[in-house]
């Protein structure tokens, strides 16, 4: 009888700095347990005498035909190898650093990764950015192999620095690597068995750290995410397809579509060939589900329970590496994969960019290729999303422009809010009253017309010393005109607001909604708030599409802070403050504003005579 | 899960992803053990229906019972079958050596129905652990213009995103079984009683470990003649799968080339 099927397996990726001794690693762990399919051997020993080289391990990874001549692996090759303990899958990641998208091919689908370093050369670039990147790609299992041990005399000082050097490097980024062998892969020294010629040292062999690692297991414990691949209709049944990325689901469980934000009840878990269906599914699984309400779905939403659901954006923070031959550039438009969803997004701001070398980190205009970087990336539409460290699987993303995915990276909300809320809209049956008197009606008998006069721009910029002296001027010239200001809201309507990213996206909803109805009155509103959410004001526009006018009230934060009437900078900038927006949270300028005023290149008067000739004209009735 | 249920799991979403995607799509079906688990996770994927049309792309030398086992199951899998041939040897590079030019046969009469029906991406069975070509291949792997495989510029592919959109003229291959080891396709045909054509199973001490054309495909030595038997000679064997595959063993580079000329 067969041995039973659930043998465990595991993927391991090898990376390092190029000629740290990767392939030569992989070939003596398969000739050292075995694991060489019959002639290999032989084989590679024939290769390498027809090339007049000594016998040559790499040679077994490195299939092709152009890597043996050029002596370089250009992409990751797997095959696999067996332990007393369990199977293998070895992966050889290419060190070359322009063969970068083929590594994190390799290391982003492992479940931990040996890191090679050569003793006699030290810790080089490549051993740097593949420890940073194997932590961005989520590989949390690393141990770091001090290769060709043999070169430095098998010398315990030498390994010590080495291995120091490295430890403080992945320290810094928050990595704890499982262990640190001395090694020589060539002549086979702790790789099965401790070697003889260096007693110093009684850890692990690369053997014992590869059975160390543990299987990576499936995220069931996490709140559910399931995005949807497909919807099928290949009978009477409407199955919604996909893979369960995180948690688990069971059938009459009440569900959340994301982003369409609608609900519905599992009724069956749908298989085929199975005896008796399933009453729930987990992690891991593809499955395919039936609702017992007939809603619209579609590919690229996530399903999850109603309660810990997704976060709707459609701005978010990443740390990502790039690929793309072309650097990537502010105002660029790429395709975003995140889950299912296909969706063009924008690159608002390049953050930083970070020196893998030394972690350290610098502005930018752009993020050149193999580069790692911080940037803020904007969709048209709300996504569903993760923040990266609560799910991993659906809180990264793939770029893609001309066809070719050109980058990845890991979502972080930091500064910004879930906008779910503001758009779950919870009352149903709703018709709207059909009002009597038309608008026009209201401009003719008020000699104006309604609208929005929606100043956004830093604190201290001079947004309620304009709004006051504004309304003050226009209310002379017979103007219906109404401030809205932050403490007169904030004080009533919106009391059981606070400062957090999703109440100061909230505060901006209901003053949008009371702009809009003071508006539809006939009044011309002058608010005046921060806003510095480009998705806040967009929907306050939406609220009042015609009438929503867009006012930068302009000046540079060292204006602002210099200016400083509240205190507020100070206070902010020694942490009393916390995310205080310009200083540690953001200030998204208007793209396309109908009207920018320059408090800190005019004077008062001069900013105020722009805004009343503004409102003159745009706001006279139509004849 | 179990080792074969995660297998399965992720061949899965490969489909789902690749049937979403992709307009003119098509399996692959060589009649082979790795063609014939394709055809099963597809029902599986699709919930006992295979919604795409399924190429056979014909040397006209395989053994008889590979033709009797394509009559029996496009019959009762209900499949839509395609059945493409391929030209004669004589036009194909003489500069390859005997089985591969042979072989190359079967790359032009696929590059051939490609054109002829317009395929924007074709499902085969390969696997990583054939070959090592096959181990540098991706789960959505591209062709060029000519359906040329550049194997030293492939995209990147992590995080289970797949490239899934292509330049016009363009077309890619669908690898759902490419983390898939010899061992799972016999534990998986024997979990789920996936029919099988019975050369692979021992006769007179010897059998098939791979399938292909009748007069440049060799027997192994082995007694294995149940799928039991098979398990435990795969558990302790170290010949190499396709070692009765004479078109790969020729030279050095003769399957390397074969394969960025388009074959599987």
């Amino acid at each position: 009888m067969a041995r039973p099927s659930n043998r465990t397996s595991l993927r391991i990726v090898i990376v390092g700095h190029v000629d740290h001794g990767k392939s030569t690693l992989v070939g003596r762990l398969f000739h050292d347990t075995g694991s060489l399919p019959e002639g290999k051997f032989e084989a590679i020993k024939a290769m390498s005498e027809r090339r007049g080289m000594p016998f040559e391990w790499a040679f077994l990874m490195d299939a092709l035909q152009a890597e043996r001549d050029q002596g370089i692996t250009i992409d990751t090759a797997q095959i696999q190898f067996k332990t007393e303990k369990r199977d293998y899958v070895i992966i050889d990641a290419p060190g070359h650093k322009e063969f970068l998208k083929n590594m994190v091919t390799g290391a982003a689908s492992s479940e931990a990764a040996l890191l090679l370093i050569d003793a006699a050369e030290g810790v080089q670039e490549q051993s740097r950015r593949h420890g940073y990147l194997l932590h961005l790609l989520g590989v949390k299992q690393v141990a770091v192999l001090v290769n060709k041990m043999d070169l430095v005399d098998y010398s315990a000082d030498r390994f010590g620095a080495v291995a120091q050097e490295y430890r403080d490097y992945l320290h810094d980024l928050g990595v704890t690597p499982n262990c640190f062998v001395p090694i020589s892969a060539r002549s086979g020294d702790n790789i099965i068995e401790l070697s003889r010629k260096m007693p110093w040292y009684q850890g692990r062999t690369v053997l014992g750290a590869l059975d160390d690692f543990e299987p990576g297991a499936q995220p069931v414990e996490l709140p559910l995410r399931l995005p949807v691949q497909d919807v099928y209709k290949f009978d009477e049944r409407r199955i919604i397809a996909g893979r369960i990325e995180a948690g688990s689901l069971k059938v009459g469980d009440e569900v959340l579509f994301s982003p369409s934000n609608k609900t519905a009840t599992v009724k069956s878990i749908e298989t085929w060939r199975v005896p008796n269906p399933p009453a729930d599914a987990s992690a891991g699984m593809s499955v395919g589900i039936t609702l017992t309400e007939q809603i619209f779905v579609e590919r690229g939403e996530v399903v999850s329970h109603v309660k810990d659901a997704p976060i709707e954006s459609n701005v978010f923070r990443a740390r990502l590496f790039w690929l793309g031959q072309a650097p990537l550039l502010p105002g660029n438009r790429y395709t975003l994969k995140l889950n299912t969803s296909e969706t063009e997004v924008t690159v608002q701001s390049i953050d930083k960019v970070i020196d893998t070398s030394d972690l350290s980190s610098a502005a930018a205009d752009r993020v050149e290729r193999n580069a790692v970087a911080e940037v803020v990336l904007r969709a048209r539409g709300l996504l569903a999303l993760d923040e990266h460290h609560r799910c991993a699987a659906t809180g990264r993303f793939v770029l893609v422009e001309d066809f070719q995915p050109v980058g990845g990276g890991i979502i972080s909300m930091e500064g910004y809010p879930d906008q779910r809320a503001l758009v779950t809209r919870r009352a149903t049956n709703l018709t709207a009253v059909g009002h009597r008197v038309s608008a026009a009606a209201r401009s003719l008998r008020n000699g104006h017309k309604g609208g929005v006069m929606w100043f956004t721009g830093l604190s201290g910029a001079g947004k309620s010393t304009l709004a006051l002296a504004l309304e003050e001027r226009l209310f002379a010239k017979g103007y219906h005109v109404y401030v809205l200001d932050g403490d007169n809201v904030r004080g009533g309507l919106n009391a059981n607001l606070g400062f957090s990213p999703e109440d100061r996206a909230e505060n901006i909803r209901r003053v949008g909604e009371v702009a809009a109805l003071f508006s539809d009155a006939g009044f011309l509103v002058i608010s005046s708030f921060i806003s510095p959410y480009r998705s806040d004001r967009e929907r306050a526009r939406a609220a009042a599409p015609e009438a929503f006018h867009e006012i930068h009230i302009k000046a540079s934060l060292a204006a602002c802070e210099e200016r400083d009437p509240k205190g507020l900078y100070r206070k902010a900038r020694t942490g009393e403050i916390r995310e205080f927006t310009g200083i540690s949270s953001p200030y998204e300028e208007p793209g396309a504003p109908d009207l920018v005023v320059r408090t800190d290149l005019l004077a008062v008067e001069e900013c105020l005579s722009e805004l009343v000739t503004y409102v003159e004209r745009k706001f006279a009735p139509d004849l | 899960m179990d080792h074969l249920d995660a297998l399965e799991a992720e061949s899965i979403h490969v489909l789902r992803e690749a049937f979403a995607k992709l307009d003119k799509l098509a399996v692959l079906w060589s009649l082979g053990k790795d063609s014939n688990v394709v055809l099963w996770l597809v029902r599986k994927a699709f919930f006992g229906h295979v919604p795409l049309p399924v190429m056979h792309v014909d040397t006209g030398k395989k053994f008889k019972q590979m033709y009797d086992f394509r009559e029996r199951y496009s019959r009762e899998w209900n499949l839509k079958l395609i059945v493409e041939p391929c030209p004669p040897i004589e036009q194909m590079d003489p500069t390859l050596p005997p089985a591969a030019r042979s072989a190359a046969r079967k790359t032009a009469g696929l590059n051939a129905a490609l054109a002829k029906h317009g395929f924007q991406g074709l499902i085969a069975g390969i696997r990583r652990d054939e070959e090592g070509t096959r181990a540098k291949e991706r789960y959505f792997s591209p062709r060029g213009i000519d359906n040329r495989w550049n194997l030293k510029d492939q995209p990147p592919e992590f995080w289970n995103q797949y490239m899934t959109s292509f330049p016009p003229g363009t077309h890619v291959r669908v690898h759902p079984l490419l983390h898939w080891g010899e061992i799972d396709i016999w534990r998986y045909s024997q979990r789920e009683g996936i029919p099988l054509i019975d050369l692979y199973f021992a006769k007179d001490g010897k059998r098939y470990r791979s399938l292909g054309d009748e007069d440049i495909t060799f027997p192994v030595a082995s007694n294995a003649a149940t799928l039991d038997e098979i398990i435990t000679e795969l558990e302790t064997t170290k010949v190499a799968e396709r070692s009765g595959r004479a078109m790969d063993h020729e030279a050095e580079d003769a399957f390397e080339r074969l394969r960025a000329e388009g074959y599987l």
